[in-house]
């Protein structure tokens, strides 16, 4: 029954794409989410409309209609405006870069209410001392409420995180060889798809495990000297 | 962009949009039903009942919807019994069914583990009181315990609603014409994937509006005793 057929090498090759276009997208969420959590709370009412609108569209619509979308339609955008810039040969876009993008993109926008939550929890006398000390914005920025929003920030960031890893199997829709497409493209050589679909299952319950203990870590590492009740 | 082969097609979207409406809604249903009983053997203490529940949401919750189905519809599929089956039952042929299979068992995992949350969140004393009184264990669980974490619930299921509506997009994939479907249709038959997804990215926004108002009105509704009194 349980039979790779010599496949089980290929599948762990899309295992390793799978966790790096799932590293990758956490990047580029991370550093959208930070962005947009600062955009909702500066008070400036462009960067709040903007932020509003971003999170408002992220959130109703499903990650596989904003892949495809921007799959498809970066293709034809990049072939409209690559020969405006006299480049003249067809331009394929990359589909890992597609991917990492828009799954950056969709995170980016439940990172920054993430974000925001965790940073309205840090006591403004932090901030306000950090000021005191004769520090600029941004320092108190990379200082002192950074480091502190993290603690509230973990359990957020690890859903986040576990739902975004899940969200990478779609990647394969758009023609990344990760570790679903492997599996769908040994199961359509051997037709025996079973073993292949229920292989990746267990690999990614077995990054779902990885994560919660790496989690479960960090959330003592950063709540060190916090009294638990 | 050229939204007029969008008004030509919509009776695609509309069908879609029926589809996408049933399997959601369907699978919800269903999924709800299965996970009442889940939650309440999941919070108790004996762990051979919850055990096996606990192993189910772990298993559906820790692997993509899209695998599940994969798994459903290719694996299933290829199992002697089930193609024996499929020679009488010809329903069995259809995608339909295992996409709704595998959207209910999924749905069913994760709303197990949200009405446990609320469960187990329940104040004590409401359960002494009710004992006091002399209700029998049945009768804590139907008149106290469950009615409260269904209130304590809500927020966290209109959530999952949510979800779910998102994620029955990946039904697409296995020849079902959903809205993400009929998007698929249209962008393939004229190339513009603008006008064919920017609609069903609009067909959806729609439906998650109208499921969060009408959560807000059900939350009106069930935390009508929550909400600060108005002053005269």
């Amino acid at each position: 029954m349980f039979d790779l057929h010599g496949y089980g090498a290929s599948i762990l090759d899309g295992a390793s794409l799978t966790v790096a276009v799932a590293l990758v997208s956490l990047v580029i969420a991370m550093a959208l989410g930070l962005m947009t959590a600062l955009a909702k709370l500066s008070g400036v009412r462009p960067a709040v409309i903007t932020a509003t609108i971003y999170t408002t569209i992220i959130r109703g619509v499903p990650d596989l209609v904003l892949m495809l979308l921007i799959f498809f339609g970066g293709q034809i955008l990049v072939n409209d405006i690559a020969p405006m810039l006299g480049y003249e040969d067809y331009v394929d876009i990359n589909p890992f870069i597609a991917g990492t993008i828009t799954i950056g993109f969709i995170f980016g926008a439940y990172m920054g209410e993430t974000f925001r939550g965790a940073i309205l929890a840090v006591p403004v006398g932090l901030l306000e001392a950090g000021a005191a000390y004769g520090m600029s914005r941004r320092q108190v920025l990379i200082r002192i409420l950074i480091p502190q929003m993290m603690r509230h920030a973990l359990p957020g960031f690890g859903n986040n995180w576990l739902v975004l890893m899940k969200t990478t199997a779609l990647v394969s829709v758009i023609g990344l060889e990760d570790m679903v497409r492997k599996a769908g493209l040994a199961a359509g050589a051997t037709r025996d798809p079973f073993p292949f679909y229920l292989s990746v299952a267990f690999l990614f319950l077995a990054f779902t495990t990885v994560s919660v203990l790496a989690l479960r870590w960090a959330e003592n590492h950063y709540s060190a000297g916090v009294r638990r009740v | 962009m050229d939204f007029s082969i969008i008004t030509e097609n919509i009776s695609e979207y509309v069908n879609g949009l029926w589809l996408t409406v049933q399997l959601v809604s369907l699978s919800l249903l269903v999924g709800l039903v299965l996970s009442i009983p889940f939650a309440v053997m999941r919070s108790t203490e004996r762990l051979f009942i919850s055990g096996p529940v606990w192993l189910f949401t772990y298993c559906f919750r820790g692997t993509p919807l899209l695998v599940q189905m994969f798994l459903f519809y290719y694996g299933l599929g290829q199992l002697e019994f089930v193609k024996e089956l499929s020679k009488s039952w010809t329903f069995l042929q259809d995608a339909y069914w295992y996409a709704l299979l595998a959207f209910t068992l999924n749905t069913a995992a994760y709303t197990t583990e949200i009405i446990r949350g609320a469960i187990v969140a329940t104040p004590f004393g409401e359960i002494e009181a009710a004992r006091a009184c002399g209700m029998s264990r049945g009768r804590v669980l139907r008149r106290i315990v469950l009615p409260s974490a269904f209130r304590r619930a809500l927020p966290a299921y209109a959530n999952e609603v949510i979800f779910m509506l998102h994620g029955s997009a990946v039904a697409s994939l296995i020849t079902l014409v959903d809205i993400t479907g009929a998007a698929r249709i249209i962008n393939s038959r004229y190339y513009s994937p603008y006008e064919a997804f920017i609609t069903a990215a609009i067909f959806y926004m729609a439906l998650t509006f109208l499921i969060v108002w009408g959560f807000r009105q059900l939350e009106k509704r069930w935390h009508a005793h929550l909400k600060p009194r108005e002053s005269n």
